[in-house]
C-alpha cells in the first residue's frame, strides 16, 4: 500500500461516514450539513484524480450554492425535525435494506474477486482535467453549450422570481396589470 | 500536478489544525463559571424568545437563487481567466455575451423588487 | 477559429428576442404592454422567414455540435408556427384570467429556442441543454397561474418529474459516453462500428435516452403526470405543451435514434415496439373515462405519442427509414394544426375560475355556435384519422411506412387504437350537437376565432389535397 491507496481509502471512508451521517440524522439541519462535508469530501476525491476543476466546482457550486439553497429550503418549510415512528415507509425500508445487501455483494464481487485491485487504480487523466485545458475546451469547442447554459440560468431566475411574488397573492384575480414597484 | 496545489493544501492544514488548536487551548487554560446566562442562545443582547426554528421569509430564497446565477458564473470565470491570454478577444466576447445575459437576470431582479426587503 | 452562427440563426433570433423583450417590458409603460406579445410574434414571424430560406441547405456547424438539414428546418418551421398560435391562444386568455405578464411571452420565446436547438442537435450535450431550455420555462408557465392551487400543484409536479427525467437522461448521456468516449452522434456512431465502444454500456446508455425522452413525452408507463399537468396548467399553456414539448422530445430522439443508434436496433426495436403499442391503447382506452375535456385531451395527447412513436420502431431499417420518418414528421405537422384548433375551441368556451371545462359543459354548444361546433367536428375528425381530414393522411402514411416495415401487428393495435379513439373524439361533438345544455356564453375574439377558422380550414384544405405538405415532409431527410 502506498501513499496514494492510504490517502483515498480515508477519504473514502470519510465520504461513507458523512454520507451515512447525512441519512440516519433526524435534524435536516444537521443531515445538510453532513452533506457539505461529503461534498467536500468528494472534491478532494476529484482532486487526487486530476480534476482540479471538477473539485473546485463541486466545492463552490455544490458544497456552496447549492447547500445553502438547501439550508433555506428546510428553513423555509420549517421542516428541520422529522417525526418519529413512521409506520408505512417500516416495509420499504426492508425492502431497501435487502436491495443494499444485494447491490453491496454484488459491487464487492466485482470488485475484489472479478477485478481484483482495480478500484486502487484510478485512470489517471494527467493533463485532460486542468483548467486549461477545460478552458481551452469550453470556449473553443463547446462554446454554444456554454452560452445556452447562461440562458437556462436566466429562465431559471425569471420563473424563481415569477413563482415567489408574496404581493400578488393579495390582488390575484383582478386585472393582470403589471406591478410597478 | 499535486505539487502545484501542494500551498493550497498546507493552507487547508494550517486552518483545520488553528480551529482545532486554538479552542483546546482555551480550554485547557481558561476559567469555567457556569451561569445560566451563559448558556442561553445568544440573540444579539436581546432576551431570546420563541423558538430556534421558526419559517424563515420566501425571500431568502431568491436570494440563494441569484447567488447561484452569479456563482456558477464564476465557475466559468475561473477557465476563461486562466486561458483568456491564449485565445484573445473571440473569448472576451463570449465571456461578454454569456456576462450579458447573465446580468440580465439581475436587472430583472432588481426592478422586479426582488432584492428589496419590505 | 472562425464561427459560422448560420445554422443557428432562427434560435438567435428567438432567444435574443426573449432577451430583449425581457428588459423592454420591465421598463416600458403600462399603456405599451400590448407590444411584447406582437414584437414575440414579429420576432416569431422573422425567425420562421430565415429557417425557411434555410431549406435544402445542409451543414453542421459550431464545432459539429448543430447540424441543419431539411428534417431541421421542417421541424423548426413547426415549431415557431406553434409558437405563433400559442401567442394567438393566450393574448385573450392570459388578460381575462388575470395573469397577463410579459414574462408569459418571454418564457414562451425562450421555451421555442430550445425546441429550435433540439432538432438541429448532433450532440447529446447540446440535446440535454436544449431539453432544459425548453422545460425550465414550461414548468414556470405550469405555475402561472399561481396562487391557484391546481396550477401550483401542476407546476410542483411537472417539475419534479421533469428533473427526474432529466437526470435519467443525463444519465445515459454520461454512460454513452463512459462507453464511446463520445457525446457527438457521429462519433458514437464511429466508435461503435468500429468496435471500441462497450456495446451493453451503449445499449444501456440508449435505453436510459428512451426513457427519459418518454418522460417529457408523455409515453405510457410514464405518463401518470401528464394529465394531472395538462389539467393544472393555464389552458393556453396546455395548448403550446402539448404540441411543442412533445414534438420536440420526440424530433430529438428520431435523429439521435436514427443517426447513432442504428447498431443496437436488434436490442430496442422490440422496447419501442412494445411502448408504442403500450402507449396508443392506455392512452385511448384511458381517455373515455374522462369528464374533463382538458384531461381527455391530455389522454389523448398520450396517445398521439404513441402513433408517433410507431415511426420510431424501424430506425434501424436503412431502407424504409426515410418513408419513416417523413411520415412522422408529417403526422407531427398534422397533430400539431389539428390540436391547436382544439385547444382553441378549450379557450374560447373556458368560463371564468376553470368553469366549463367539462364535457358537459359543451352541450347544445354546437347549435347555438354551428361554426365553432363544425371546426371542433373537424378537428376530432382529424384526431380520429377519418377522412378527408389532414389527420386520415397522416395516418396512411404511418401506418403504411410500419406495415412497409412489416411490423403488421402493431399496425393492427393502432388500428385498434383508433376505432377506440373514435368513441370518446366523437362524444363531445355528440354533445355540442346532439344535447341541451346550460348557457355557456363562448368568448368571442379575433385572435381566438381566426385560429380556430385558420386551423379548421387547413385541416380540411389540406386533407383534399395533402401532396403538397407530404412532399415536403418526404423531402425533410435526415442528414445520416
Amino acid at each position: 500500500m502506498n501513499l496514494d491507496t492510504v490517502f483515498f481509502l480515508i477519504l473514502a471512508a470519510a465520504a461513507v461516514i458523512t454520507a451515512a451521517g447525512m441519512l440516519l440524522n433526524r435534524n435536516a439541519i444537521y443531515a445538510a450539513l453532513f452533506l457539505i462535508l461529503n461534498f467536500a469530501t468528494v472534491g478532494i476525491i476529484y482532486f487526487t484524480l486530476s480534476a482540479p476543476f471538477v473539485a473546485l466546482t463541486q466545492v463552490t457550486v455544490y458544497a456552496g450554492a447549492i447547500m445553502v439553497l438547501f439550508l433555506f429550503v428546510i428553513m423555509l418549510l420549517g421542516a428541520e425535525k422529522l417525526p418519529y415512528g413512521e409506520g408505512s415507509l417500516r416495509t420499504q425500508r426492508l425492502v431497501a435494506i435487502g436491495l443494499a445487501v444485494v447491490l453491496l455483494v454484488e459491487a464487492g464481487y466485482f470488485m475484489l474477486v472479478k477485478q481484483p485491485g482495480l478500484f486502487l487504480n484510478p485512470a489517471q487523466a494527467g493533463e485532460f482535467g486542468t483548467v486549461e485545458q477545460i478552458g481551452r475546451a469550453l470556449f473553443n469547442i463547446y462554446i454554444l453549450p456554454f452560452e445556452i447554459t447562461s440562458l437556462i440560468l436566466l429562465a431559471a431566475v425569471v420563473g424563481a422570481i415569477m413563482l415567489t411574488r408574496i404581493e400578488k397573492i393579495q390582488r390575484a384575480g383582478q386585472t393582470g396589470g403589471e406591478e410597478q414597484r | 500536478m499535486v505539487n502545484e496545489f501542494l500551498p493550497i493544501g498546507v493552507l487547508i492544514i494550517l486552518a483545520v489544525a488553528l480551529a482545532i488548536v486554538v479552542p483546546t487551548l482555551g480550554y485547557l487554560f481558561g476559567p469555567r463559571r457556569y451561569v445560566p446566562a451563559k448558556s442561553r442562545p445568544y440573540e444579539s443582547g436581546m432576551t431570546p424568545f420563541g423558538p430556534g426554528t421558526r419559517r424563515v421569509s420566501v425571500r431568502y430564497y431568491m436570494i440563494a437563487v441569484l447567488f447561484i446565477l452569479f456563482d456558477v458564473e464564476v465557475v466559468f470565470f475561473l477557465p476563461w481567466a486562466v486561458v483568456f491570454k491564449e485565445l484573445g478577444v473571440p473569448a472576451l466576447i463570449e465571456m461578454g455575451l454569456f456576462a450579458l445575459v447573465v446580468v440580465v437576470g439581475l436587472v430583472y431582479a432588481w426592478k422586479k423588487g426582488a432584492l428589496e426587503w419590505e | 477559429m472562425t464561427l459560422d452562427f448560420t445554422p443557428i440563426l432562427p434560435f438567435m433570433i428567438v432567444a435574443g428576442a426573449a432577451l430583449a423583450l425581457l428588459v423592454l417590458d420591465l421598463f416600458w409603460p403600462v399603456r405599451l404592454k400590448w407590444l411584447t406579445p406582437l414584437l414575440a410574434a414579429a420576432s416569431l414571424l422573422a425567425a420562421l422567414v430565415v429557417e425557411l430560406g434555410q431549406a435544402n441547405y445542409l451543414r453542421a456547424g459550431l464545432s459539429n455540435m448543430v447540424i441543419i438539414d431539411n428534417f431541421s428546418v421542417f421541424a423548426n418551421a413547426i415549431f415557431i408556427c406553434s409558437g405563433i398560435a400559442a401567442i394567438a391562444l393566450a393574448y385573450d386568455y392570459i388578460q381575462r384570467t388575470g395573469i397577463n405578464h410579459g414574462e408569459y411571452y418571454v418564457l414562451m420565446l425562450f421555451s421555442i429556442s430550445g425546441m429550435l436547438l433540439m432538432s438541429t442537435a448532433a450532440d447529446l450535450i447540446i440535446v440535454f441543454l436544449a431539453l432544459e431550455l425548453l422545460s425550465v420555462p414550461l414548468y414556470v408557465l405550469t405555475g402561472f397561474a399561481r396562487p391557484r392551487l391546481d396550477s401550483e400543484e401542476a407546476a410542483l409536479k411537472y417539475f419534479l418529474l421533469g428533473a427526474f427525467s432529466s437526470g435519467v437522461l443525463l444519465y445515459g448521456i454520461a454512460l454513452l459516453y463512459g462507453a464511446t468516449s463520445y457525446t457527438s452522434l457521429h462519433g458514437i456512431l464511429s466508435a461503435v462500428s468500429r468496435g471500441t465502444a462497450d456495446m451493453p454500456l451503449v445499449v444501456v446508455g440508449a435505453a436510459f435516452l428512451l426513457v427519459g425522452v418518454a418522460f417529457k413525452g408523455g409515453v405510457v408507463p410514464f405518463h401518470m403526470w401528464a394529465p394531472d399537468v395538462y389539467q393544472g396548467a393555464p389552458t393556453s399553456v396546455t395548448g403550446f405543451m402539448s404540441v411543442g414539448a412533445k414534438a420536440a422530445g420526440f424530433v430529438a430522439l428520431l435523429r439521435i435514434f436514427v443517426v447513432a443508434f442504428p447498431p443496437v436496433a436488434v436490442e430496442l426495436t422490440s422496447v419501442m415496439n412494445f411502448l408504442a403499442s403500450l402507449t396508443m391503447l392506455i392512452g385511448n382506452i384511458a381517455a373515455i373515462g374522462q369528464r374533463n375535456i382538458k384531461r381527455m385531451l391530455a389522454y389523448s395527447g398520450i396517445a398521439q405519442a404513441g402513433y408517433m412513436l410507431m415511426a420510431f420502431v424501424p430506425f434501424g431499417n436503412k431502407a424504409i427509414i426515410n418513408d419513416s420518418v417523413a411520415s412522422m414528421i408529417f403526422y407531427l405537422a398534422v397533430y400539431a394544426i389539428a390540436s391547436f384548433g382544439a385547444w382553441a375551441v378549450v379557450v374560447a368556451v373556458e368560463q371564468a375560475e376553470g368553469r366549463g371545462l367539462d364535457i358537459d359543459d359543451y352541450a347544445g354548444l354546437g347549435r347555438r355556435y354551428p361554426l365553432l361546433g363544425v371546426a371542433m367536428l373537424i378537428f376530432m375528425l382529424s384526431f380520429i384519422g377519418l377522412p378527408p381530414t389532414l389527420g386520415f393522411w397522416g395516418k396512411f402514411y404511418l401506418f403504411r411506412s410500419v406495415i412497409e416495415g412489416n411490423y403488421i401487428v402493431l399496425a393492427l393495435v393502432g388500428m385498434l387504437a383508433s376505432l377506440i379513439s373514435a368513441y370518446y373524439y366523437l362524444r363531445v361533438v355528440v354533445m355540442m350537437f346532439l344535447h341541451d345544455g346550460a348557457n355557456i356564453t363562448v368568448r368571442r375574439n379575433w385572435l381566438l376565432s381566426g385560429l380556430v377558422g385558420v386551423s379548421a380550414l387547413a385541416v380540411l384544405l389540406l386533407g383534399l389535397m395533402p401532396g403538397p405538405l407530404f412532399q415536403m415532409a418526404a423531402d425533410a431527410l435526415l442528414r445520416l
